[in-house]
């Protein structure tokens, strides 16, 4: 009857625990000791939720401005003269709008022109040096369909209305003017004579250059204040397909003779670039946010060293009823999962409701992208099995007996 | 008991002294075969809880052998032993060790945790060996809501789960008043006689007396040793150093 008793044999072979009971030790733990699981699952839910909630308010900021921009349409191009080769201001030819719109892909071109000589003033007794720094433009009546700008009183320059003493005002214009209506009796002193102010534009996103100008149409720009022809900036809309492909090809078409005297830029580019700029405060709350998630991950690790040290009587106890070493770390080591897992848990609901709290208050579509979540799992389990090693590790290591002499 | 099975537990003159130069156990020697009950007596600081330690292989003795089962404890790993006392020993403390807030069944099932069995089956073995320790009525009672003797019953339940060789038991009436002592070690008396070695560690001679052998323990030696020879079906032998 020996035969089966050989050393190693199944007497003294460990029995593998299966995962179901793993489960169940590791979460025995926690339910006998529920406040102070709380508190310190909180820790890494603050973190968490910080975490997610950062990602998540400037994922759905994001999301509201890419709206926004598709809404623009990100295909204006705009062309203006750069600089010749003695550092002078250029010119774009006369030529270059109709070359300009004859390029198959362009939808539509239309330019302005700056009247740098002529300033607007509220009336005539303004002193000549408070301009306000606003432009006098010529505009062509496609312009706000081209630029994607809309009118906020009045209406804007039409075929008939272009040959009067008429101007459409920019919404910051309008602001810095003093105008805030429009009709007969709105008058501005614009280039020494009374122009009638006959709209006022809501603001350009795509075309902020627009914002600050006084709009006059083409015939008055030529006949009444001497406008010398030259376009300072044309603007393009262009089949959304071959944005890249006209973007080429705009320079050498304004100004065939000198192409690298020509500006060419896509507004919404900028308007991305200057958006990206605010990443900088998300990088620094998403730092502080893991600050939180560090200090959550010490708590669970505190919390754990003192349950090992309160439990050394059961830890004993389970040694007695033939739990190996290997044994008793996985069940710390579980415990500190499943303590850390509850937490990220409470963090992810508790980030997303902020997240989608800000985000509607705000008018924004709600966007936490999937990989911030699936890193806020992947952090919380870290944070649980490296605050649980050492405590689990010293669990494991404490002698039978020394766990059993605790009264 | 027809056939004669080697010895659940030998020490050969076993000896631990601890870091500070106190010798707990000083040149032990003790047999015990399968099925017999122990009673190992003395004084607070006599070493038999260190006893205790070494014939459960919850500690190694500085110099000597201890053999389990035909083991020899100190050529085991750390995770043979663990399995070692999964499958043969049972410990009863003291403090009964039961876990707050757990049903007398989770309880005593936990008794076979580490030995491979299932849970569903792990449990069917709690419910009988509650019934066996006369507990059928506290299966799903926590252990604030038993009396002292329910408690060290239930604890002797979870040790008995795996039907192990060897029951050892320390002080196991130390926190309990006369009757309820009494009826444990009556239980411990019933177990032995259905074939489990049982060994009681008691200061307390009277518990002592009535088991049928009796090893007595001064400073860490086995001043005495007297044994009821019928019982056992093997000599007794005076021991005195």
């Amino acid at each position: 009857m020996n035969a089966d008793r050989r050393p190693g044999g199944r007497e003294l072979t460990p029995a593998r625990m299966n995962l179901g009971d793993l489960i169940r030790v590791g979460s025995a733990g926690l339910r006998s000791r529920p406040t102070r699981i709380l508190l310190s699952a909180l820790g890494i839910a603050v973190g968490i939720a910080a975490m997610i909630s950062v990602i998540g308010i400037s994922s759905s900021s994001r999301e509201d401005f890419n709206q926004q921009i598709a809404a623009l349409g990100t295909n204006l191009l705009t062309v203006s003269p750069g600089q010749d080769l003695f550092g002078e201001e250029a010119h774009l030819p006369e030529t270059a709008e109709s070359m300009i719109d004859r390029i198959g892909p362009v939808e539509s071109a239309t330019s302005v022109g700056i009247l740098s000589d002529t300033m607007v003033y509220r009336n005539d007794h303004v002193p000549e040096e408070k301009s306000g720094s606003i432009a006098v433009m010529r505009a062509q009546t496609g312009l706000l369909d081209t630029i994607g700008g809309t009118v906020a009183a009045g209406s804007f320059l039409t075929e008939a209305m272009q040959d009067f003493p008429a101007v459409v005002l920019g919404a910051t214009a309008a602001d810095r003017l003093g105008v805030g209506s429009v009709g007969p009796e709105q008058q501005v002193y614009l280039g020494e004579q009374w122009f009638t102010v006959i709209g006022i534009l809501d603001p350009v996103p795509l075309a902020p250059e627009i914002d600050t100008a006084a709009l006059v149409g083409w015939p008055v720009a030529t006949d009444i204040l001497d406008f010398d022809g030259h376009a300072t900036t044309i603007y393009t809309r262009t089949d959304p397909d071959a944005v890249e492909a006209v973007q080429d090809v705009l320079g050498p078409t304004a100004n065939p003779e000198a192409p690298h005297e020509v500006d060419v830029s896509r507004p919404s580019d900028a308007l991305a670039a200057q958006h990206a700029a605010d990443d900088t405060l998300s990088a620094l709350l998403l730092g502080l946010g893991s600050v939180a998630l560090l200090v959550g991950g010490i708590g669970v690790a505190n919390t754990m060293v003192i349950s090992v040290l309160e439990r050394r009587g059961e830890i004993g106890l389970r040694r007695s009823l033939g739990a190996t070493r290997g044994n008793i770390r996985n069940q710390f080591l579980a415990e500190a999962l499943f303590l850390s897992t509850l937490g990220g848990a409470g963090g992810l609901v508790l980030g997303v409701g902020v997240t989608t709290l800000y985000s509607t208050i705000q008018g924004w579509p709600t966007l936490v992208p999937a990989w911030a979540i699936a890193s806020g799992i992947g952090a919380t389990l870290i944070i649980g099995a490296l605050a649980g090693l050492y405590p689990a590790v010293r669990a494991s290591r404490l002698a039978p007996t020394e766990a059993l002499a605790v009264p | 008991m027809t056939v004669k099975q080697k010895p659940v537990v030998v020490l050969d003159s076993v000896s631990k002294v601890y870091a500070a130069g106190i010798r707990a156990l000083d040149d032990v020697s003790i047999t015990i075969e399968a099925g017999e009950l122990v009673g190992i007596v003395g004084p607070s600081g006599s070493g038999k809880s260190t006893m205790l330690n070494v014939l459960g292989t919850l500690d190694r003795p500085t110099s000597g052998k201890v053999f389990v089962n035909g083991h020899h404890v100190g050529e085991l790993t750390d995770r043979q032993l663990s399995a070692l006392r999964a499958r043969t020993i049972g410990f009863v403390f003291q403090q009964f060790h039961l876990a707050p807030g757990v049903s007398a069944l989770d309880n005593v099932a936990d008794g076979q945790l580490y030995a491979g069995v299932t849970r569903a089956v792990r449990l069917r073995n709690a419910e009988r060996a509650l019934i066996r320790v006369g507990l059928g009525h506290r299966i799903g009672h926590r252990p604030h809501e038993l009396s002292g003797g329910e408690r060290q019953r239930v604890a002797i339940a979870r040790a008995i789960l795996g039907d192990p060789m060897l029951l050892l038991a320390d002080e196991p009436t130390g926190n309990l008043d006369t009757t309820a002592g009494e009826s444990v070690v009556a239980l411990l008396r019933e177990l032995h006689t259905s074939g489990t070695a049982v060994v009681v560690i008691t200061h307390d001679h009277e518990i002592a007396d009535s088991l049928p052998r009796q090893v007595h323990m001064r400073d860490g030696r086995m001043i005495s040793e007297a044994a009821i020879v019928a019982a056992v079906g093997r000599g007794s032998q005076e021991v005195s150093s």
